[in-house]
């Protein structure tokens, strides 16, 4: 069984924010605008965040893009009173839109704050609406969303494979930020197979995780030489 | 013969006790419609909210929980007032209970509703609230809550009846309308000593069963915080620190019940200084350990140093939330310890004055753990504040709005304190009471056997 995971070489991050564009056309993600920016009530899956060290003329900033971590053990899943979220199988944690109650306990529970809420209906404007991904249900108002590790692309390299009587190869099933990335500093693989790069990255000397004292255990590993 | 002239032919008792529920006078009516306009506010706004979604609210992300939950905790903390502090005191058999229990168990029966209903209105998708009984997660927070507080719901409003059964078929055989209510509600109740035996026993179980529903519905409250990983929620604290808030605010809100209902039915011969004065000792004994238990919480905090925490912890101290943190310290300690530790001030106003800061104080020590921690995430210290929109203040203003409607309404319906206790204290409890203080006297040396 695989266990999906993500490894994003920070070294290598320019900050061009190609994957949060990415992953907004992939997954729909509402157009919010300058309005809801001001109320903080943006919806991202994935944000490049800046980091800055020390204090001029010693400083020194870094980009650290941050989609959800798909933690092997989850602090959202258990909280949430419906199961409207949860791990499966393969290690991605998945999201029932249409069962959600909107109390965002999980967003609350999630030590990365990587959960969004629907606060109003959802905008697409409509120049954007000929580029919505039909494999990707949008958000009603009122549910709370997050990155799925594109895993409707999962399914849909899974059904090619089928059809082409053959396994799963590794570039089969690459999510939008990851594929959107000008200077590979995201791969994404499984982390049980050894032949898969991210499964080498993941023990790398350089790699770390985000928060790992907390023990929620995340798929998405960081490297960099200076942690 | 009219209600009211039947009524005032009775005795002492029973004539001032049944007195507000065949007499209302016009104030009573200017402050029920007073009220019962700004619980239609409240509705009114609830409904704008219901056609815009939560963007009504002044919430954000990382403040994705705000004064909905904070009146939540408040109102159900509120409504340990009754039962608990009802049901210690019958099980301690303190005596002075017998005028005060009754208006206690009423607080909590219908504020329970009111604190209850706040997490819905806070849901994003209210349409799909029963997903919590259809795809329930056991391992939920939430859904214990759910279930603590429907059972707390269920205990109270049964230990809220059954001891008023005997007043209720005292009102049917006297006549009093609407007829139907009281014959209803008296379920054929006669008031022989076999069935006051039967009733007194039913009390006395339902008075010890409720006591730990009562305890776990305000733990249970206090772990949704606790058991996530949120800097100053994550603490074994919370589960008896707000047991203890709880009926800390549940003592001041019933002192304030007391103290309008004795000035409106004046009713200073049933609610008497003593009494106060008993209250203000509890609330003395409950305002010590709240300090105690709050001490603990922000030293393990501060003496750890962990930097999220830290964080979180001098916003409180001196930073963005100094403010209300410094007024609830003065609210809830240093306001009702000055007043209730000397004899002099613990009479009705100094009581009252007390209740009144430790509510407010109550309602700012929820506010002090639900916003300084969410504007803390551990990853980001976002510049982000959290303003409450007129829609939340307005449900807000419409809940506390709406239960004193309802209370208002009860006290014309049910006699707020009990008839049969006050007269079975005149006829039976003197004498009790002193043959149990003689049982605790020394006996005679010569007839105990060695």
């Amino acid at each position: 069984m695989a266990r999906w995971g993500m490894a994003i070489d920070l070294e290598r991050c320019n900050g061009c924010q190609a994957c949060e564009i990415a992953c907004r056309s992939e997954n729909n993600v509402a157009v919010g605008g300058p309005q809801v920016a001001r109320e903080h009530r943006t919806i991202s899956w994935m944000r490049v965040h800046t980091e800055i060290e020390g204090e001029w003329p010693a400083i020194r900033a870094r980009f650290v893009p941050r989609p959800c971590m798909h933690c092997d053990r989850p602090p959202c899943t258990l909280v949430c009173p419906v199961e409207a979220t949860s791990l499966d199988s393969e290690g991605i944690v998945n999201q029932i839109y249409a069962r959600c109650i909107g109390c965002r306990y999980c967003a609350n529970a999630c030590p990365y704050t990587v959960k969004s809420f629907n606060w109003r209906s959802p905008e697409h404007p409509a120049s954007t609406l000929p580029g919505l991904n039909p494999d990707v249900s949008v958000r009603p108002v009122g549910v709370a969303e997050k990155c799925t590790f594109c895993s409707h692309r999962l399914q849909k390299a899974r059904d090619q494979a089928r059809v082409e009587q053959r396994v799963l190869r590794e570039h089969d099933y690459v999510p939008a930020c990851a594929e959107s990335c000008p200077t590979g500093a995201i791969v994404f693989g499984d982390l049980e197979d050894p032949t898969h790069r991210v499964a080498a990255l993941a023990h790398d000397p350089r790699a770390f995780r985000l928060e790992e004292g907390l023990g929620t255990q995340p798929k998405v590993y960081y490297l960099s030489r200076r942690d | 013969m009219t209600d009211f002239e039947t009524v005032s032919r009775l005795p002492q008792d029973e004539r001032v006790l049944l007195m507000p529920l065949v007499r209302t006078t016009r104030i009573f009516w200017i402050w029920a419609a007073l009220m019962a306009a700004t619980a239609l506010w409240g509705g009114f706004a609830y409904a704008y909210q219901l056609r815009r979604g939560l963007g009504a609210t002044g919430l954000n992300s990382p403040e994705f929980w705000g004064i909905y939950i904070i009146c939540f905790v408040f109102f159900i903390g509120i409504s340990h007032a009754g039962t608990l502090i009802s049901a210690i005191l019958r099980v301690a058999n303190a005596e002075w209970r017998r005028s005060i229990t009754r208006s206690a168990e009423f607080i909590t029966v219908l504020v329970i509703g009111f604190g209850a209903v706040q997490p819905v209105l806070d849901l994003g998708r209210p349409d799909r609230v029963l997903n919590i009984f259809l795809h329930a997660q056991a391992f939920s927070p939430l859904l214990w809550d759910v279930l603590s507080i429907g059972l707390y719901f269920t205990a109270s409003s049964i230990y809220l009846y059954v001891p008023m059964i005997p007043d209720l078929a005292r009102i049917r055989d006297l006549g009093i309308r609407p007829h139907v209510l009281y014959w209803f509600m008296a379920i054929g109740y006669r008031d022989t000593p076999s069935a006051r035996h039967t009733l007194e026993r039913l009390i006395g179980v339902l008075a010890v069963a409720v006591i730990p529903i009562a305890v776990s519905v305000h733990t249970v409250i206090g772990w949704i915080f606790a058991l996530t990983l949120k800097p100053m929620w994550h603490s074994a604290i919370f589960g008896p620190y707000f047991v203890v808030g709880a009926i800390f605010s549940g003592i001041a809100a019933l002192i304030i019940a007391m103290a309008i209902l004795r000035r409106v039915y004046h009713l200073e011969a049933y609610f008497k200084d003593v009494h106060f004065n008993n209250m203000g000792l509890l609330l003395l004994v409950t305002t010590v350990l709240w300090l105690y238990f709050t001490f603990a919480e922000h030293l393990t905090v501060w003496y750890g140093g962990e930097a999220a925490e830290l964080a979180t912890l001098y916003s409180k101290l001196t930073g963005q939330f100094a403010f209300s943190f410094w007024l609830m310290v003065a609210c809830c300690f240093v306001v009702p310890f000055a007043l209730m530790a000397r004899r002099a001030t613990r009479g009705v106003i100094g009581t009252t004055v007390a209740s009144v800061a430790v509510v407010i104080g109550m309602w700012l020590e929820r506010y002090n753990i639900v916003v300084p921690t969410s504007l803390h995430p551990r990853l980001d210290a976002p510049q982000v504040s959290y303003l409450p929109s007129w829609v939340e203040l307005s449900i807000m203003a419409g809940t506390l709005a709406g239960f004193v409607f309802v209370y208002m309404v009860a006290t014309k319906f049910f006699p707020i304190i009990s008839i049969w206790e006050i007269q079975e204290g005149r006829e039976k409890s003197v004498e009790e009471v002193s043959a149990r203080v003689a049982s605790y006297l020394p006996d005679d040396m010569a007839t105990v056997d060695s």
